[in-house]
């Protein structure tokens, strides 16, 4: 056989085995992939058509261009839950962040039975949020142990919480916090346990203190995993929904309707299916937009 | 210094104790709310314990709704979800990792891009395409939707790619077929991934609480959380059953979580979706 023969035959072979390996490819792709294109692309793509119509899912679906897209912006409803999800994440965000870096400071220490702590601390987020929602209604009742505790401490007349217009969407957040803080500390800990100590050798041998090391050291250390927190707290912050199925409903009032919420009660309650899919996109380019901005920010402040 | 060293390790002692008090206060509040009775649960001043606890209450549940019904259907769907995604997930992800195809990270891009969709903007289309299939209100949707998990093909990816090539490809040339490399060679050494996504989606269907009031509708098809939401709208101000109907729905997972709460906290850390 000569080089040429030989170099042809080889290729043939190379080209029947990639072959024999795509096809392979195939059908261990095709549960998984087949399901994903009816049950997930599908929906998504019929959603988008759908906002464009005016429909309840049973009779005829009209086309109405960007009707629905125009509307919303003319509902309060709408309005109102927008600015409900911006409070929301714009105050649980932060602070259950916040309160997990200190949370991971304090378990960050050598003393023994640290993992107890650990998995009490991580307790809130394997429960279930409608359990621990209707949980927290009572916690939080009139004379619930709250209120108690505050009496106690002399305060005459504490907040009404749920029950109030003014308190309602804090007293959510509280129990968000709650739920997250621990779940944050926790994965914070991991970030602040990869910080290489020679760095806090050094900073100390320079003269710098608690508080410099902290603001030297720690945090630009820590900053890719705070990062992470923040995108993926953001993401969830804006599809809370169970937590005020189960606390508030959306009241009192419209005091605590966040875009979720609104947006089940389009498509399941008013049966308004090309409605309730506009607000979902909508909602859906709110959180890419958020995450862009966390995305674009991260230059200025994550430190790689 | 050695007197300051102490303080300040009491002190941080102090502080773990009491951000854990503040952790399980509502679970000991409602645990000891479940066998109070109903005068006692908002009693001024405050009472912790109750005087002799009402173990009634939780009878009284099973008598109202059809709790271990309730039981029922949450295993089923949580364990044939679990189950039937390991498998579909762990298939595309050995494809997505271990075999060469044209196109091949731009599937996969395309897969990791719809995990950034909410689960507003797909409901209604679901929805619609259950009832077309005449599967409203029949725990199927809720496990085939399940199914074809985009995180838990990326997961499983992910871990697939930390396994050694050349330990696929020593298999290859003893003339091992794919099939077989993928269950004899991979499967064995992915376990901890398997045990961290079989925990995540557990809990995930297990917790889950808008696909059930989407799709279900009948009270003898309710997974536990809609039926301790129904019972809450139901019985409102049976504060001390409600407390009994929450306690019980948080049984079985508690207990897991005390088993397996490794595999729970490094899961859902490593994964950053929450249940």
């Amino acid at each position: 056989m000569d080089a040429a023969v030989q170099v042809k035959v080889k290729r043939r072979k190379l080209n029947s085995y990639k072959k024999a390996q795509r096809n392979t490819a195939i059908l261990f792709l095709i549960p998984n992939f087949l399901g994903f294109l009816i049950f997930i692309v599908y929906p998504v793509l019929k959603s988008l058509y759908i906002s464009f119509f005016n429909w309840d899912g049973l009779g005829n679906a009209e086309f109405i261009g960007i009707q629905n897209y125009v509307r919303l912006f003319q509902d309060s409803t709408f309005r109102i839950s927008f600015w409900n999800n911006i409070h929301y994440t714009l105050v649980t965000v932060p602070l259950s962040i916040f309160l997990g870096i200190l949370i991971a400071l304090l378990m960050n220490t050598k003393i023994k039975g640290i993992q107890v702590f650990r998995v009490i601390y991580f307790l809130p987020q394997i429960t279930s949020m409608v359990a621990i929602g209707i949980v927290w209604t009572t916690v939080l009742a009139n004379y619930g142990p709250v209120n108690q505790f505050l009496m106690t401490f002399g305060m005459e007349n504490p907040p009404q919480w749920l029950s109030s217009t003014q308190w309602a969407l804090i007293s959510v957040e509280i129990v968000s916090i709650w739920r997250s803080m621990g779940y944050n500390a926790v994965i914070l800990l991991a970030g602040l346990q990869g910080i290489n100590a020679e760095l806090y050798e050094a900073a100390k041998i320079d003269g710098a203190g608690v508080f410099k090391r902290f603001t030297k050291v720690t945090i630009p250390m820590l900053s890719p995993t705070i990062f992470l927190c923040l995108v993926m707290q953001m993401i969830g912050s804006f599809q809370v929904f169970d937590t005020i199925m189960a606390m508030t409903q959306g009241g009192p009032g419209r005091a605590t309707n966040v875009l979720t919420y609104y947006i089940y009660q389009r498509a399941f309650v008013d049966w308004r299916f090309g409605y309730a899919s506009a607000v979902a996109y909508v909602l859906f380019a709110i959180i890419l937009v958020f995450t862009l901005i966390q995305f674009i920010g991260q230059r200025k402040w994550v430190n790689y | 210094m050695k007197k300051k060293q102490v303080a300040s390790r009491a002190l941080i002692i102090f502080l773990l104790v009491l951000v854990a008090f503040i952790m399980i206060m509502p679970f000991i509040w409602m645990v000891l709310g479940s066998v109070k009775m109903k005068s006692e649960l908002f009693a001024v001043p405050l009472k912790w314990l109750p005087e002799t606890p009402v173990w009634k209450n939780y009878t009284d549940v099973f008598e109202k709704v059809p709790f271990l019904q309730f039981y029922w259907n949450t295993a089923k769907v949580a364990v044939l979800a679990t189950l039937g995604q390991v498998v579909t997930c762990a298939l595309s992800a050995y494809a997505f990792s271990k075999l060469e195809f044209r196109g091949r990270d731009v599937l996969f891009m395309f897969y990791l891009a719809t995990m950034m969709i909410p689960g507003q903007v797909t409901m209604v289309p679901q929805y619609e395409l259950m009832n077309h299939l005449n599967l409203l209100n029949n725990h199927w949707t809720l496990i085939l939707l399940r199914w074809f998990s985009p995180f838990g093909v990326f997961l499983l990816r992910q871990f697939f790619i930390s396994i050694p090539d050349s330990l696929v490809e020593a298999a290859r040339i003893d003339g091992a077929r794919e099939v077989k490399i993928f269950t004899t060679v991979i499967c064995p050494l992915a376990k901890p991934a398997f045990a961290t996504l079989t925990t995540l989606t557990f809990l995930n269907a297990w917790n889950e609480f808008m696909g059930p009031l989407i799709f279900l509708n009948e009270k003898s098809k309710f997974t536990l959380q809609m039926g301790i939401r129904y019972f809450q709208q139901m019985f409102g101000t049976e504060y001390t059953l409600i407390m009994a109907s929450t306690t019980m729905s948080l049984i079985p997972i508690l207990l897991i979580y005390m088993l397996a709460q490794k595999y729970f906290i490094e899961g859902i850390a490593a994964s950053g979706i929450k249940g």
